[in-house]
């Protein structure tokens, strides 16, 4: 039997109602949710289905949204909060570093803040620098909360279900650019774990540990490798509370090369932070310094013409991956673009978000 | 109260033109594909930023949002460095690293645009603390929607504005709608205008596709806030005709009706006014149209940001 495939934001979608469905107490909220644009499709016909009461539209107001959502969850709730770009969520840190994340800690195990925090990482179109920042190490560094994201449909479905099952904060970062992408995702709301990185393609000279839509990169990356015969292997990270040091290693004892790839600038982010794992629990395996492919350390330009030198993609990884091996071989030439920039995610794309 | 006199009014109506032309020409153009950034067309809300600017004085203060190009162009924005910044040239008035969700022009006082919610109403304040602590009679006047009246910063800043007494006009540009979502389900049936009276200020809601109403209340404002007597609270009721974001009609999507806009674009606040004041508005639009597409040319013929840009102004040098 072939597998249903859907789209990571059918995905999304698919699991917010599955659990809307499964538990009363479950609720969804955001400004936009029930709109006719559904935040992106994700959010689409879940009012009609569930009611006004559950599925609400709310002020713009991020900050005491996210108290009122912690509230709820107190009193048995297990909200569902929606940001359209991770930049608005930036109002609620209060709420989400100070409360939620220390509410069961603080209160001595009595307390549980079982919210789900979805943000979107934007990207391209001149998103520029209020709404495409990828700030997953902010929230990652904060004990009390899980921070996962997820990179195939097959995540982004079940790590919503996990998510809401979970009696933690989760917050869940999803890629603007991963919304159009399918894959094999199956009808019944099967939670996928909160923790644990994944192989998603087995190499032996190098290993690419990569975070959301740097997964797409790093897999197409492999394939470049691939052509100039060097094995590379991939592993999606998944979650970042904490980093799997266990599949880490594992695979550096095959590989003995690192390359780390992030959706976010380089400096104290999660690149940094494998890094420093490797070096922690595999450095008898490494057999070069471990290469880095993230975000310089600037604001996302808005100009198409500084973005695309802002973002990399699989090109750099590939690059940075040979550098790791060491060997003598070049990348074969670039393929030919076709379209003058690269801040869409497909061609098909004709702005604006 | 403010008189207008005719000439005033001719640069009021100059004013909505220029504003309407060069969004027209944006929403042509957009579909090009070169301007690649989101842009939030102020189609239909002209008669707030020329009223309010016909009120203000060269050296006051603007601050804005998301949908920011009406009030740039009618404090005196570079309409090239309007169109640069677009397109994403070096020639913009952000070097093209903003677009049009960051404007700027301090040449003509204003003072930034930013698309976070309430971001530059707290920054808006600062700004007027700045000119009471240096003795300057400069006012700050700041732009929002009514989404942005449900952000916290928004009612920290006017009570922060009341305690000290600082000169700001708040003008709330009430458009009925925060992206698809309508008031009732954000706040409750009451004017935004009434929580000016709550923070200790004046409020007032006018009808903002009328540039008198607007100016009227905006000079009020403004001659009481250079006069030390503090902040007040401006409601216009106005009403977006394109879509939330982007070049388009957005009828289809049917968060809100097609009576709606059409009852709307029979307020449009422009033919009515060229009327009042007998104004040639053909021969004002030709003007306007050879305006922008003078500002199109300049920018489509500039250069992009070189590389090295990438990484230049991160930390001033
Ligand atoms: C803090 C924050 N939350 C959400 C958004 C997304 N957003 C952009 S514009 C907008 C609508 C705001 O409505 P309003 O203030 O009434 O301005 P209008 O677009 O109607 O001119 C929203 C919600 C944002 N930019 N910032
Ligand atoms: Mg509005």
């Amino acid at each position: 039997m072939t597998e249903r495939q859907i789209k990571f934001s059918e995905a999304l979608r698919e699991a917010q109602a599955d659990m809307l469905e499964a538990d009363p107490n479950v609720l969804l909220l955001g400004l936009g949710v029930p709109g006719p644009t559904g935040i992106f499709g994700t959010t689409s016909g879940l009012q009609e289905r569930f009611g006004t009461h559950r599925v609400i539209d709310t002020p713009s107001s991020e900050n005491a949204m996210t108290g009122v959502a912690l509230g709820a969850a107190a009193r048995g709730k297990r909200p569902i909060m929606v940001h359209m770009r991770v930049d608005f969520a930036l109002l609620a840190i209060e709420p989400i570093v100070n409360q939620a994340a220390k509410w069961h800690y603080m209160y001595g195990g009595v307390m549980r803040a079982p919210l789900v925090i979805r943000m979107i990482v934007g990207r391209g179109w001149g998103q520029g620098p209020q709404h495409s920042q990828s700030l997953q190490s902010w929230f990652a560094h904060v004990p009390g909360l899980k921070v996962v994201m997820p990179a195939r449909p097959l995540d982004a479905k079940g790590m919503i279900v996990s998510a809401v099952k979970d009696d933690a904060p989760v917050i869940v970062f999803e890629h603007r650019w991963l919304y159009n992408l399918s894959g094999p995702v199956p009808e019944v709301p099967v939670g996928r774990p909160l923790e644990g990185a994944e192989v998603l393609r087995p190499g032996r000279d190098v290993t690419i540990a990569a975070t959301s839509y740097m997964v797409i990169e790093a897999l197409r990356a492999a394939e470049t490798l691939a052509g100039i015969g060097i094995e590379a292997e991939v592993i999606d990270l998944r979650c970042l509370t904490p980093i799997d040091a266990g599949t880490l290693k594992a695979s550096l004892a095959r590989t003995g090369r690192l390359v780390v790839a992030d959706t976010a600038q380089e400096a104290f982010g999660v690149a940094a932070e494998v890094v420093s794992v490797a070096c922690q629990h595999a450095f008898q395996h490494l057999k070069a310094p471990p290469e880095v492919v993230a975000l310089p350390h600037v604001p996302t330009p808005t100009t198409p013409a500084l973005a695309d030198l802002f973002y990399p993609d699989a090109r750099d990884i590939a690059a940075a991956a040979l550098k790791a091996t060491g060997a003598e071989k070049e990348l074969p030439p670039a393929p030919e673009q076709g379209r003058k920039w690269k801040d869409t995610p497909d061609p098909s794309f004709t702005g604006p978000y | 109260m403010t008189q207008l006199d005719d000439k005033a009014r001719a640069n009021i109506l100059r004013a909505m033109v220029r504003i309407r032309v060069a969004e027209e020409r944006i929403s042509e153009l957009y579909r090009e594909q070169e301007m690649r950034c989101p842009t939030h067309l102020a189609i239909g809300q002209e008669a707030v930023p020329a009223g309010v600017s016909a009120a203000l004085e060269p050296q006051d203060l603007v601050f804005s949002g998301h949908r920011s190009h009406g009030h740039y162009i009618a404090k005196g924005g570079d309409m090239g460095a309007m169109f640069a910044e677009l397109y994403g040239r070096a020639t913009g008035c952000a070097a093209g690293k903003g677009g049009s969700q960051h404007l700027i022009d301090l040449a003509c006082g204003f003072m930034g645009a930013a698309p976070i919610l309430s971001s530059t109403i707290s920054v808006g304040v600062g700004a007027a603390w700045a000119a009471q602590l240096d003795g300057r009679r400069e006012v700050s006047a700041i732009y929002f929607g009514d989404g942005a009246t449900e952000e916290g910063a928004f009612h920290e800043s006017l009570n922060f504005a009341a305690v000290l007494k600082l000169p700001v006009v708040f003008v709330c540009e009430n458009n009925l709608y925060s992206v698809h979502s309508a008031m009732d389900c954000r706040q409750p049936d009451r004017p935004v205008s009434a929580l000016g009276p709550a923070h200790g200020m004046p409020g007032v809601t006018v009808d903002g596709n009328d540039p008198d109403a607007v100016y009227a209340a905006a000079a009020e404002a403004a001659a009481r806030a250079r006069d030390g007597e503090g902040p007040s609270l401006i409601e216009c009721m106005t009403y977006r005709w394109m879509e939330h974001c982007g070049p388009n009609d957005d009828i289809a999507l049917g968060y809100r009706t097609a009576a709606e806009l059409a009852e709307w674009k029979a307020r449009d606040p422009i033919p009515p006014y060229a009327a009042r004041i007998g104004a040639d508005l053909d021969a004002l639009m030709s003007e306007a149209l050879a305006e922008a597409d003078a500002a199109v040319a300049f920018a489509k013929s500039s250069p992009f940001p070189e590389p090295s840009e990438l990484t230049r102004h991160v930390l001033p040098a």
